[in-house]
């Protein structure tokens, strides 16, 4: 759906896939930039290039083996806990929202909201080092006064889309939820 | 209104037939336990039908207009099920059900994540998800029993393969009653024991409250005390912090164990450990100050023996060990406080001292006897030059206490590690990890069926599981934050290592 161009708050292009299932039943999916190659290349580059400058001094091998195990496990560690991939957002009506954030290693953290629960879904603004960012969140009803909010759960946090990106999701989340 | 309706997975193929459930508490949900395959349909209120086209995986459904709808919701109520005789109905109705398919053994296992808190009569209804996993797992009795295939009466759902059982549990479950009470009237005992009147006198107290290993005895005696109960839990979270604390209790001991297998096997390492240690200690205090050897003298031969015997106290658990070579370390480096509060005092007074009389020097206070001026500026300049002498001294001494209590506050953390980690609850999240949360996939859109979910249980994260079925602590936590530790230190207050909560958060 839609051809328009979207893009994060850095200016990156984001891709967002708006898939409908039933008239009460949606799922946004945000895919964030894809790790370049060339940042890849720079970081072992420069990990080597460190390493075989103290090799040189020191001549000292279990620098070099060192610092291939540190280049991997470090990529590992960074494609399982850190690079998230896509994050969805699977609106069901009457039944809840389920928040979806896949990383790059293909393990899925996943958390389930009811419909009970949910008092509202808002655009936030917020002041981000040195500029203002706008950003989707669920507002929380507090269970003991059915008025006041108990928090926050902010959405697509790692791919930080622009105001227009969050204006789209949240008409159809407002439709949704005011058909319910 | 949107119709939701919880489908067992295991009737996906079941023939036509009467579909058994309950409608939940607003009546816009149903959930379905069963399906009897039975000729006689007798008259009910209200009724739902789910057929399924020829040819077609997805389910439609309506919802049929009874004689008195909408009474006795509460009550389980039968539901139609009609396959293969459906045609294509109106798709606006179909567009408004929801069919969420779910594995009846594992929602039938499992317990929703945040777990069920006592309901106050002032709140509203449970939601709609824990209705479900509470009608689900409260229909056990249904599927015990296999006789419903014999007679004319046919049921399908999701079939155990009997009771699981074997001799060990079973004779251990025997056993635990009077062992439970055998551990309650020994508490009991023991109890009496200590509330005596002896024990409660000032400087027997202070000390049992200041030495670890006797903290460490309370702590235990409330462990047992909470695992020998013998009202059986009713709530899910009291079994797993029973099951939790008899794990630790069963880890730490056996741990224990190992240690004192490791300890008394290697007889020629303790007697090493024990002379070199002396060796090492006199070395270290003939550096300081002679006093100290003579008290390491008096100690020396009972230090073997606290050490053979205290090993012994493993039996009773790692912890036991732990803290009370935490008791042995304070005991056996007490000069070092001892040093650590002379220099403190001294280094203390000296800086008030020097405020003060800067404070003269700079005739910002005011003097009635003006002549004095001159002893005050006078002193201020002999202050000024012991200053750094004294603060050497306390600058050693207080960084031998900090090692020293360094040393102590692992020791705690370690004790207090074992004491409250929910073994039980992390071992159950790695070998049946559903424990849970919920997840929901879309499974099919055919075009002219319902929409049709996947209710997947989605494990727990480790973290939640540890944050969630942690043993209330008794923890110490370290009183003040860095900077005002630094700042303590640079003024010369006393630091005292912990400071033990005196309410347990419950």
């Amino acid at each position: 759906m839609g051809n328009e161009k979207y893009t994060d708050i850095n200016g990156k292009a984001i891709g967002l896939e708006c898939q409908r299932h039933s008239s009460f039943c949606t799922e946004f999916t945000v895919s964030s930039p894809k790790v370049s190659i060339g940042k890849v290349v720079v970081y072992t580059c420069f990990v080597w290039l460190f390493a075989y400058a103290v090799f040189f001094f020191t001549d000292n091998t279990a620098v070099l083996s060192s610092a291939i195990i540190i280049t991997l496990v470090g990529m590992m560690l960074y494609i399982h806990f850190v690079k998230i991939d896509h994050e969805s957002l699977l609106v069901i009506g009457s039944l809840g929202i389920q928040v979806c954030s896949s990383y790059a290693s293909g393990r899925e953290h996943t958390s389930f909201i009811e419909m009970s629960r949910i008092k509202d879904v808002v655009i936030n603004e917020a002041i981000h080092m040195h500029h203002i960012i706008y950003y989707l969140c669920i507002l929380l009803r507090d269970p003991a006064d059915p008025e006041a909010v108990s928090s926050v759960v902010p959405l697509f946090q790692s791919s930080k889309p622009k105001l227009n990106c969050l204006v789209k999701v949240y008409k159809s989340c407002q439709e949704i939820m005011s058909k319910c | 209104m949107v119709l939701t309706v919880f489908f067992p997975q295991c009737c996906n193929r079941a023939p036509s037939g009467l579909l058994v459930g309950r409608w939940l508490a607003r009546g816009d949900s149903a959930v379905v336990l069963a399906v009897i395959n039975y000729p006689f349909i007798p008259s009910t209120t209200r009724w739902l039908q789910v057929s399924r086209e020829i040819g077609k995986t997805g389910f439609s459904c309506q919802l049929l207009p009874g004689e008195d709808g909408g009474a006795g919701q509460q009550l389980p109520q039968k539901e139609e099920k009609n396959e293969e005789k459906m045609e294509g109905g109106d798709t606006e109705e179909e567009d408004r059900v929801i069919f969420v398919h779910y594995d009846q053994r594992k929602v039938m296992l499992s317990q929703l994540h945040p777990v069920e808190t006592p309901a106050q009569p002032g709140s509203e209804e449970p939601s709609q998800l824990r209705q479900v996993f509470w009608t689900v797992s409260h229909s056990g009795p249904l599927f015990l029993q296999d006789k419903y295939d014999e007679g004319p009466l046919k049921l399908s759902h999701w079939q155990s393969e009997g009771r699981e059982a074997s001799i060990l549990v079973e004779l251990m479950r025997l056993a635990s009653t009077p062992l439970c009470l055998l551990l309650a009237w020994l508490l009991v005992g023991w109890s009496w024991v200590t509330s005596t009147r002896v024990l409660q006198l000032s400087p027997l107290h202070f000390l049992s409250s200041k030495l670890s290993s006797c903290v460490q005895f309370s702590h235990r005696t409330d462990h047992m005390r909470t695992i020998s109960s013998t009202h059986t839990a009713s709530r899910h979270m009291h079994f797993m912090r029973k099951a939790n604390l008899l794990v630790s209790v069963l880890l730490d001991v056996s741990l224990g164990l190992l240690f004192i297998s490791w300890f008394y096997r290697e007889e020629r390492l303790t007697r090493l450990m024990n002379r070199s240690l002396d060796q090492v200690l006199g070395r270290f205090f003939l550096y300081h100050i002679h006093l100290w050897i003579s008290y390491l003298r008096l100690l020396s031969p009972f230090l073997e023996v606290i050490l053979w015997y205290g090993g012994l106290s493993a039996a009773l658990g790692l912890t036991f060990a732990l803290s009370l070579l935490s008791d042995m370390l304070a005991l056996l480096t007490f000069h070092i406080y001892c040093f650590y509060v002379y220099g403190a005092r001294l280094y203390c007074m000296k800086l008030y001292g020097l405020c003060s009389l800067w404070r003269l020097f700079r005739g910002r206070k005011w003097n009635v006897l003006r002549q004095r001026l001159f002893i005050g500026t006078l002193l201020f300049t002999i202050l000024l030059f012991l200053l750094p002498t004294t603060a050497l001294y306390y600058l050693v001494f207080t960084l031998l206490r900090l090692v020293v209590v360094l040393l102590q506050g692992v020791l705690h953390l370690l004790v207090d590690l074992i004491n409250s980690f929910p073994l039980m609850a992390v071992g159950l999240r790695i070998f049946t990890p559903y424990r849970l949360a919920v997840k929901y996939r879309v499974l099919s859109d055919e075009p002219g069926t319902a929409l049709h979910l996947m209710m997947e249980m989605n494990a727990l994260g480790l973290a939640d599981v540890v944050q969630t079925y942690r043993t209330p602590t008794y923890s110490c936590y370290p009183p003040d934050s860095w900077t005002a530790l630094l700042r303590k230190l640079f003024v010369g207050e006393l630091v005292y290592p912990w400071r033990h909560k005196t309410t347990k958060t419950d």
